[in-house]
């Protein structure tokens, strides 16, 4: 208690230091901006016929792997921090996606296969006269990107409001986060919702004016990306390493005893849910404009799970553990697919195993215990879950 | 007919075998003769004129009998060519009149041999309207006196949808000779519903009367008819006690079909529920009894439809049986393939619930993908036995598809065989020891690890047979599991995990609910509201409908 009246104390000097604490985040940082400066250099101003020519296609890769680790990111924070594992954070990204989607196919205009200024090609096809109430507004930027937020944040919040004040927790509220997922895919794929049935929503030509097929745009969208990804890491480790963040560890790490201590949980829970899942949004409102599609598929739980299996991998419990999870999943699954498409699937299965029976810690934990084993080979490991230690404290407490 | 009735009569004498020779030799060219006539009048139909069709037609429906209905069928529908060289009729076969080349066919009056001929050597045999009534009435004539009742039967049937006054002859006719009392009672019914077109009044009101009390979708129809309304809202038919009459039975049908909707759609809730309740009953020993989430299940269902695939192939001639050699098999297949998940993986990961159900998602994608190479990602057919095909027909409204009946039965037999083995055998005394209290189990001498492998591979097993119900129901592909296993979760929480008992409610109330729903919301919908109704009623009781109560309920 005292360590977090002190936190709470802190000058504006001492929240730079604790959003900069961690030496890691640090060196993922710079590489983040080094890197995406270096692509969107040797996109732009490298000559394609030089080695250090980056291809557009290469852009838009990476533009996509950092969504993915955005949203990687955004699970990380409830699982690894709070606990809560979400198989439901693709309907976020989705949703998002779909309020990014409707914007751009309202910047199509008469520009589609029918030609209709008011109507997108799919509502023409399905006979439609008027554009249904929730599209209005999806013409103006500002509009849509409050609706990105707002829309995934609120369906957070009602879900969490539900949820966490009931106490569903664990497996439950995986399984009710997956149940959830599952429901708007179904509802998605009806051509009656409104927002393009089985095929979604694609055709994009602009975004606030520019060319999504441009170089220059493709470019601009994977800066935006990192600068996004960066903020968010910042805000995230802002958030997490202030007082509410070591009330949302303790969580994690044993919910009743921070119940019993007087602190509603519940609500903790909830606004963390909420960021996360906007988080999560505004990675798919980045994803969708450079991969030029969206549709209902990306809420299959399939999606989901496998956000969590890039946090699993990359070592939760670590923002940018997550990150370097999706980007190394995702590395790996543009080369299976290309080299051995049947082979991806069993690949990631084994992923699914091998991480959680032999690194539940993922590849940092396995770095950071190569570090810790050199230093000093004879420390046990003072950082294994403080929640089965509790656990192990406690029922030693009955037996005495 | 000759030829038997002296062979029944012979006797090692010789002047009986004489008598056989040349009963032989009479018969012989009797018969010989009567086919040469029907072929002589099937030449005629090819060659004959549009005015003198009818009179071969009449000749060769009394030459042939029941022999020509398939060539008067085939005329009716247009199927009838003749080849141009010989004149002989033959009946071109339906699957294959896109091939201009070999157009498979069949002799007209034989109905046997299958000929291929070249599309331009056939001719089409002329119909016109007034030959296709006059055939109409021979077939139905033909058929209402055939000696094959099914037959018979379907002949009044067409003969309901619209009796006229040719067709009434026919059925009154056909009365007089009929045997069987089903085909008797279609044949009154036809009648009355005649009656309701007559002029007489108070004919109109018996026939309405007796009417009443029929589901057939026809005389609902024609009553129908009887209170139309025209344009200025005056009814047509003239007289008030007939249209009282009328209103009346229709209410009192659609009361008894409104009432029949709902068995009915009670029904296929059931059938839904039992097999939410196939999907889901392994899943409650896994998930609900020993705490481990297996997201797997969906993909341990699917290997048992496989396996039923697998023994239908290596057992083509034995579709009937090869069901009950399947149960069997996915069990020990499922179960085989479950202990070894559980011994692989789940033992490393115990009292790691979010890390169990991401291992077994990874073993789920193994999975399918190993079918998927093996199998080919196309779905696979899965024939279903006679037995269990058609349907019981209660009555004109309401038939039950046997094949859901057996599953339903069969969803209550294995739910009953692991509710004895969970409650009477050492393993279920084990098993539920061990899930209330693992060490004290152990203290008492119990093998953990043992009866954990088993139990995971019991209910892995009944995965499988739940995979050999599903595969009678729907298609077998390497997804078949995916589909289910959501639901499968949800019907174990709903009801109250570690609860059986509440495994077998929440399916079928789960079942029926949604079949409920779909009419009014449509199927996705339906689905989408039985996911929130969940969420939503597991907000109230977190704990399902019948939670665990005591100390186990805690941990």
């Amino acid at each position: 208690m005292i360590g977090t009246d002190i936190q709470s104390g802190l000058s504006r000097l001492g929240i730079w230091q604790s959003m900069l604490a961690s030496k890691g985040g640090n060196i993922f940082l710079i590489l983040l901006l080094a890197g995406t400066a270096f692509a969107a250099v040797g996109n732009l101003l490298v000559p394609p016929e030089s080695a250090m020519h980056v291809d557009t296609y290469t852009i838009t890769l990476l533009g996509k792997y950092l969504s993915f680790a955005l949203l990687a990111m955004a699970v990380d924070v409830v699982w690894g921090y709070c606990g809560i594992l979400s198989l439901g954070h693709g309907a976020f990204f989705a949703l998002g996606g779909y309020g990014m989607g409707m914007y751009l196919m309202r910047q199509i205009g008469d520009r589609g296969v029918y030609g209709n200024p008011d109507l997108p090609d799919f509502m023409v096809f399905l006979n439609w006269s008027e554009l249904p109430w929730f599209w209005q507004g999806f013409d103006q930027f500002w509009f849509a990107f409050i609706m990105i937020l707002f829309v995934p944040g609120f369906l957070a919040f009602v879900f969490g409001w539900l949820a966490f004040r009931s106490r569903v927790t664990g497996v439950y509220l995986s399984i009710m986060t997956q149940a959830l997922t599952y429901a708007l895919m179904l509802a998605f794929f009806r051509n009656e919702m409104g927002f393009g049935g089985n095929n979604g929503l694609t055709d994009f030509k602009e975004l606030l004016g520019f060319d999504l097929q441009a170089d220059s745009t493709r470019v601009g969208l994977l800066v935006c990306t990192a600068l996004t990804l960066a903020i968010a890491y910042l805000v995230s480790q802002f958030i997490l390493s202030s007082k509410a963040g070591r009330v949302i560890q303790a969580i994690r790490d044993s919910e009743s005893r921070v119940r019993f201590v007087g602190y509603k949980t519940e609500n903790y829970k909830i606004w963390l849910f909420v960021y996360s899942a906007v988080l999560a949004a505004l990675a798919g409102a980045l994803y969708v404009p450079q991969v030029g599609i969206i549709n209902p598929g990306e809420f299959s739980p399939l999606n989901s799970i496998e956000i969590v299996v890039w946090v699993a991998v990359g070592g939760r419990g670590l923002l940018y553990g997550a990150i370097l999870g999706a980007l190394l999943v995702n590395f790996a699954k543009t080369q299976f697919t290309g080299i051995l498409p049947e082979a991806w699937l069993f690949a990631l299965g084994a992923l699914f195993v091998v991480v959680t029976v032999f690194l539940p810690k993922g590849v940092v934990g396995l770095l950071s215990m190569f570090a810790r084993l050199k230093k000093k080979p004879e420390d046990p490991d003072t950082q294994s879950g403080a929640g089965s230690d509790g656990t192990a404290n406690s029922t030693q407490g009955v037996a005495t | 007919m000759l030829p038997l009735l002296a062979l029944s009569s012979c006797r090692p004498n010789h002047w009986i075998s004489f008598l056989f020779a040349i009963t032989m030799m009479i018969a012989t060219p009797v018969l010989a003769e009567q086919t040469a006539s029907l072929e002589d009048l099937g030449k005629q139909l090819a060659n004959a004129k549009l005015k003198k069709v009818a009179g071969v037609l009449n000749e060769l429906e009394q030459h042939g009998g029941d022999k020509v209905l398939p060539l008067f069928q085939a005329m009716l529908a247009g199927n009838l060519y003749y080849v141009r060289a010989d004149r002989a009729l033959v009946i071109l076969s339906q699957e294959n009149s896109s091939n201009e080349e070999n157009i498979v066919v069949t002799d007209a009056l034989t109905t046997q041999n299958q000929l291929t001929y070249n599309k331009s050597v056939l001719k089409k045999v002329r119909v016109n309207n007034k030959l296709r009534g006059i055939l109409r009435g021979k077939i139905a004539e033909l058929t209402l006196s055939s000696s094959d009742p099914a037959l018979r039967e379907s002949a009044v049937n067409n003969l309901l949808q619209k009796p006229d006054e040719q067709s009434i002859t026919l059925l009154r006719n056909a009365r007089l000779i009929e045997t069987s009392p089903d085909i008797l009672e279609k044949i009154d019914l036809a009648l009355m519903i005649a009656t309701l077109d007559s002029s007489d009044h108070i004919e109109q009101l018996a026939a309405i009367e007796s009417l009443q009390d029929s589901l057939e979708p026809v005389v609902r129809n024609r009553l129908q008819l009887l209170v139309e309304i025209d344009d200025k809202g005056n009814y047509l038919e003239t007289n008030t006690s007939v249209i009282d009459a009328a209103t009346s039975a229709l209410k009192k049908i659609d009361g008894k079909l409104r009432f029949y909707g709902f068995i009915e759609r009670v029904f296929f809730g059931l059938s839904l529920g039992s097999v939410l309740l196939l999907a889901a009953i392994g899943l409650s020993i896994t998930f609900g009894v020993m705490g481990v989430i297996n997201m797997a299940h969906g993909e341990l269902i699917m290997l048992g439809a496989y396996t039923t695939y697998v023994i239908q192939q290596q057992f083509p001639n034995h579709l009937e049986i090869s069901i009950f050699m399947a149960i069997p098999a996915a069990f020990i297949v499922c179960g085989l393939v479950g202990i070894a998940i559980e011994r692989g993986v789940i033992q490393f990961l115990k009292g790691r619930p979010l890390e169990t159900l991401l291992a077994t998602f990874g073993i789920s994608l193994i999975l399918q993908q190993t079918v998927r190479t093996i199998f080919s990602p196309l779905n696979r057919q899965v024939s279903t036995p006679e037995w269990m095909a058609g349907a019981l027909q209660i009555n004109p409204s309401l038939a039950i598809t046997y094949n859901r009946l057996y599953i339903i039965i069969f969803s209550l037999l294995v739910f009953f065989v692991l509710l004895m083995v969970m409650k009477k055998t050492a393993l279920g005394l084990y098993v539920r020891a061990v899930s209330q209290n693992r060490d004290m189990a152990k203290a008492l001498g119990i093998r953990s690890g043992l009866v954990d492998a088993l139990t995971f591979g019991l209910g892995s097993g009944i995965a499988g047979i739940a995979g050999v119900a599903l595969s009678q129901l729907t298609n077998v592909g390497p997804n078949l599991g995916q589909a289910y296993i959501i639901d499968s979760f949800m019907v174990v929480v709903f009801g109250g995990v570690g609860n059986l008992w509440g495994t077998l409610v929440a399916a079928f109330s789960l079942g029926i609910f949604s079949k409920f729903m779909e009419p009014v919301t449509g199927t996705v919908l339906a689905q989408i509201c039985v996911l929130v109704f969940i969420v939503l009623f597991i907000q109230k009781r977190p704990r399902g409908l019948f939670p665990q109560r005591g100390r186990a309920a805690e941990s």
